[in-house]
């Protein structure tokens, strides 16, 4: 049994249904890459698993027990999040943001321990950070300020670790970057991570275990070398491709097929944003 | 080593440990005695002014029986007034803010103090009632109010923006209740209600003091417990909710004591504009830290309404302004002051 | 609203589809019958009940019995709220478009603290006691702190938050200033009590005069202004690259409110949420495009003024329930309904 599941989950905002019946293992020490189309609801998926959002049917389990009716700073000392959307207090150092991934492991009587002091210099040191410790946040660039969410994250402690496109708005050299970091995490630590990406070879590459959303289902699941065919492509993005070896590492490079190709195959060359 | 270059931890036996910031620190201090000294000054304000040492010596039963009767029985129970408005006041705006997630989402913006003020209008204008009914008519308005926001901003939990949006709203028409309430008094009704809406410590004594007293011997040290997880939400609510912050049930308490602070004060005092607008803000430029600095706002909030009393009994001579003028004046100015000194750092 | 600044929807790209646009021209000519019944209405009902045939004598055949004088003065009184009311919904158009705001209001920026200000000035300092005397007063208030809202928001570099914070933070001084002359001056209170709730019952053919050339010119302006406006509702990058002047259209907007929201509350008091309401309802069936918004905005802003003022006088039979008020009553509930309709994302 893995630690992290969801079972036969609803996922509804207001009236609006993203998902139902949904169900998703999270393997035990995978890094675990969710992937699909726009508004396919990943991000939803990754919101119930984190418990952000209450299933309006079905249970996420976290340990065997529902997540819901766990005390909150249980849940936060075995399972982290670093969201979308989050933000940097005015005028806050580097040292002290990460400081505050402390929070589940403190109460009043215990503000700031030594233990503290050591899990924050160790999480600034893994993700590079630790000469920024006096910055601030606003000063930082893009990639930087990204390496830092990373490491109050990290600085929870927690053994399962979910990310919600950590790597939006970085430039390609960033992308790679946080990606090694997040690779390291998982085989160096033995963490579990679950990540939501956008860029399908990206997924293909870092993943040990790979999950196709489409509509709110899981189209297909497994290794990235054993499910990520054109099949699969075209099935959940809708896209004409060929999959070939990446040089690099040998997993699956998705190459969308030639305009020209895709018109004689019927597909249409513009496709509607959705 | 510390978490930042100023805070340092304490560490006892057993694991114990507390967070100190000690420039904070220092800048509490520094209010307490700024508070101190405004309060010493103000109570030697007036008819029959009392040198500082006097009013020091009186405070510690050593005065005549003149001065303990102008000190103890007048003017001090007046100065707590201000002192436990200007705290509550200070307190609570920090808390708004810092749930709002918005330096304007202060009671006066809210429209906690329209709201209050109608219903003081209401027992002023309708009933001509006294100063206790009115004060009670404050108070029951005050609440309303604050549940009437937090209700019709709550939609799968209370965001920020909505919070100060629906408080414009909820402003905007106690306003027009008020506006209308004024029309409809004779003039001696008018007038008391206009010095009321200003906000002013006049004929302040003991029966305002406790109440106040206790309603803040309660609720500050049941704010303050809950400030560490408040800290965290300055990250957002997803963030704060991932390191296992009960959210909702932090913003929820936390408004509920705001609420109720603000009310109190604006029952005891009427709505003193800006206190809870600058107070956090400018204690927040003192300590230099990031989160809501909820005690330094206090102390601020306690020494800018004394001292603001002070002025407004000095600097007008004798036709005595309520002090709600002198802190409307200054919140305007320190308002345009803040939009020229951030638009100089680029930051607006 | 204060530092709320996502545009609620893109401006379009392409022309409305022919048939949308008949739709809209359709639903224009309804608006102005809708206007039209309602000016009825504002003529023939009041706290004096008058028969359909006084109503007409007093219109075609006044012969200066004292019904007629009643029609006389609900004439004008319909005719400001007609002026007043499309002056204030231009002007909220102008200033959601100018602030990228889709809840800002003439209120925002500080000119009816400005106007209210000038008033009490007026009374106290300067011993103006007629209502046509306050106009000037007001007017020239509300202009002042629009220019000074315009400076200390950054002029050339003028942001919409800069802008929003401007206005609250002088409309706080200002107000501040106000309560101590109430305080101080039981002339100054008796009179501004019932200023600053906002009425029309104070109309009159003067007034109408007075403030007319000053609407003419804003109109004009802010309808001048509706393409470049349309523009800047898509950034200012954006505006930029499709060749617009930002400054210049941010100053002409500026001036335009200012202009026409001045005119309108020197003729009857600070009015809340007419400015904000209306072009924010209109948008939601016109699209975000300022050359219908604003026709729209401005009959069917008077058609909210002169229905509120119309329910204000048969509220509270035989006495009246000032305008502004029940603006304010039926507004505030509106505004708390589209803040609550709005996604989260767009708080």
């Amino acid at each position: 049994m893995n630690r992290l599941s969801a079972e036969n989950v609803t996922l509804a905002y207001d009236q609006r249904v993203i998902a139902e019946q949904l169900s998703v293992e999270i393997p035990d020490n995978s890094f675990t890459v969710i992937v699909g189309p726009n508004a396919c609801g990943k991000s939803t998926l990754l919101r119930a698993l984190s418990r952000m959002l209450k299933p309006s049917q079905g249970r996420v389990l976290l340990d065997g027990q529902v997540i819901q009716s766990m005390p909150a700073k249980k849940v936060a000392r075995t399972l982290g999040l670093l969201p979308q959307s989050s933000i940097a207090p005015d005028g806050i150092t580097v040292a002290d943001l990460v400081g505050r991934g402390r929070y589940p492991h403190q109460g009043i009587l215990r503000q700031w321990s030594a233990e503290d002091e050591r899990v924050v210099q160790e999480s600034m040191a893994q993700t590079g950070v630790a000469e920024l410790a006096d910055r601030y946040v606003d000063e930082l660039s893009g990639g930087q300020r990204q390496r830092v969410w990373i490491a109050m994250a990290l600085a929870q402690q927690t053994p399962l670790l979910l990310l919600d496109e950590p790597t939006t708005y970085l430039d390609i050299q960033h992308q790679i970057d946080v990606l090694d970091l997040c690779a390291e995490l998982h085989e160096e630590q033995g963490r579990t991570l679950v990540a939501v990406l956008h860029d399908l070879n990206h997924a293909a590459r870092y993943a040990t275990h790979l999950i196709a959303l489409k509509g709110g289902e899981v189209i297909a699941q497994g290794a990235p070398n054993d499910i990520v065919t054109a099949e699969l492509v075209e099935r959940v993005f809708g896209l004409g491709c060929q999959v070939i070896d990446d040089p690099e590492t040998g997993t699956p490079l998705v190459v969308p097929a030639a305009r020209k190709a895709r018109v004689r195959a019927g597909q249409p060359a513009v496709t509607e944003a959705s | 080593m510390a978490p930042r270059g100023g805070v340092r931890a304490l560490r006892g036996p057993g694991g114990a440990s507390v967070r100190l910031d000690v420039r904070a620190l220092v800048v509490v201090v520094l209010l307490m005695a700024a508070a101190f000294a405004a309060s010493v000054v103000l109570i030697g304000t007036g008819d029959f002014p009392i040198s500082s040492g006097d009013v020091v010596r009186t405070l510690f039963g050593e005065g005549t029986a003149g001065q303990e009767f102008i000190v103890n029985e007048l003017r001090l129970p007046r100065v707590l007034v201000g002192l436990l408005v200007g705290a509550s006041l200070g307190l609570g705006g920090a808390l708004f803010q810092a749930v709002s997630r918005n330096p304007l989402g202060s009671p006066d913006v809210l429209g906690l103090g329209q709201g209050a003020t109608a219903g003081a209008l209401v027992m002023i204008v309708l009933f001509s009632g006294s100063a206790a009914q009115v004060t009670i008519g404050a108070l029951v308005g005050g609440l309303v109010t604050g549940a009437l926001i937090y209700l019709l901003a709550w939609k799968q939990g209370v965001h920020g923006y909505r919070l100060v949006l629906v408080g414009i709203g909820v402003s905007a028409v106690a306003t027009a209740v008020n506006g209308y309430l004024l029309t409809k008094a004779d003039f001696v009704d008018a007038a008391r209600a206009v010095v009321w809406m200003t906000g002013t410590l006049d004929g302040r004594d003991w029966n305002q003091v406790w109440p106040l007293l206790w309603l803040c011997l309660l609720l500050v040290p049941l704010v303050l417990a809950n400030a560490r997880g408040l800290r965290m939400m300055e990250m957002g609510d997803d963030v704060s909710h991932a390191l296992g912050v009960p959210v909702e049930r932090v913003r929820m308490l936390l408004l509920v004591s705001a609420v109720l602070l603000t009310a109190a004060a604006t029952a005891a005092a009427g709505p003193v504009s800006f206190v809870a607008l600058t107070a956090p803000q400018l204690a927040r430029r003192l300590t230099r830290s990031p989160g809501p600095n909820l005690v330094p706002s206090l102390f601020m909030g306690a020494a800018l309404l004394v001292t603001a009393d002070w002025a407004a009994q000095r600097l007008f001579g004798d036709g005595q302004l309520p002090v709600g003028v002198v802190t409307g004046v200054l919140g305007g100015v320190y308002l345009l002051w803040l939009l020229v000194t951030e638009r100089k750092a680029g930051r607006i | 609203m204060l530092v709320d600044s996502v545009p609620e929807q893109r401006a379009e790209a392409a022309p409305a589809p022919p048939n949308r646009r008949v739709v809209r021209s359709v639903g224009l000519l309804v608006s102005v019958a809708v206007l039209l019944l309602v000016a009825v209405a504002s003529v023939a009902i009041g706290a004096k009940e008058l028969s359909v045939a006084q109503v007409w004598h007093g219109l075609f055949a006044d012969s200066g019995t004292y019904a007629d004088v009643v029609v006389d003065e609900r004439l004008a009184r319909t005719v400001l709220g007609l002026l007043a009311g499309a002056a204030l919904g231009l002007s909220g158009s102008v200033l959601q478009a100018l602030t990228r705001n889709p809840l800002a209001d003439p209120g925002l920026l500080g000119l009816n603290a400005g106007a209210s200000a000038a008033v009490v000035t007026a009374i106290s300092f300067f011993g103006v006691t007629s209502l046509n005397g306050y106009v000037w007063f007001a007017f020239l208030g509300a202009a002042a702190v629009g220019a000074l809202v315009w400076f200390l928001g950054g002029s050339r570099g003028a942001t919409p938050v800069r802008l929003a914070l401007a206005g609250t933070a002088i409309s706080a001084a200002l107000y501040g200033y106000l309560q101590a002359v109430m305080i101080l001056d039981d002339a100054a209170l008796a009179r501004m009590r019932f200023w600053t709730v906002g009425s029309l019952s104070s109309a009159s053919d003067e007034t109408i005069w007075q403030v007319l050339p000053f609407l003419a010119v804003g109109t004009l302006l802010a309808l001048g202004l509706a393409r470049p406006l349309n523009a800047v509702a898509m950034g200012d990058d954006t505006a930029k690259a499709l060749g617009a002047d930002l400054n210049r259209t941010r100053a002409l907007s500026m001036l335009a409110a200012t202009v026409l929201c001045g005119a309108a509350t020197a003729a009857c008091g600070p009015i809340v949420f007419v400015g904000l309401m209306v072009p924010h309802v209109v948008r939601s069936f016109t699209g975000p495009d300022l050359r219908w918004i604003m026709p729209y905005a401005a009959i069917l802003s008077p058609v909210l003024l002169l229905g509120s003022d119309v329910l204000g006088r048969v509220v509270a039979r035989p006495s009246e329930v000032q305008v502004g008020i029940i603006t304010a009553i039926i507004g505030g509930p509106v505004f708390i309904f589209l803040v609550r309709r709005r996604r989260t994302a767009q708080l």
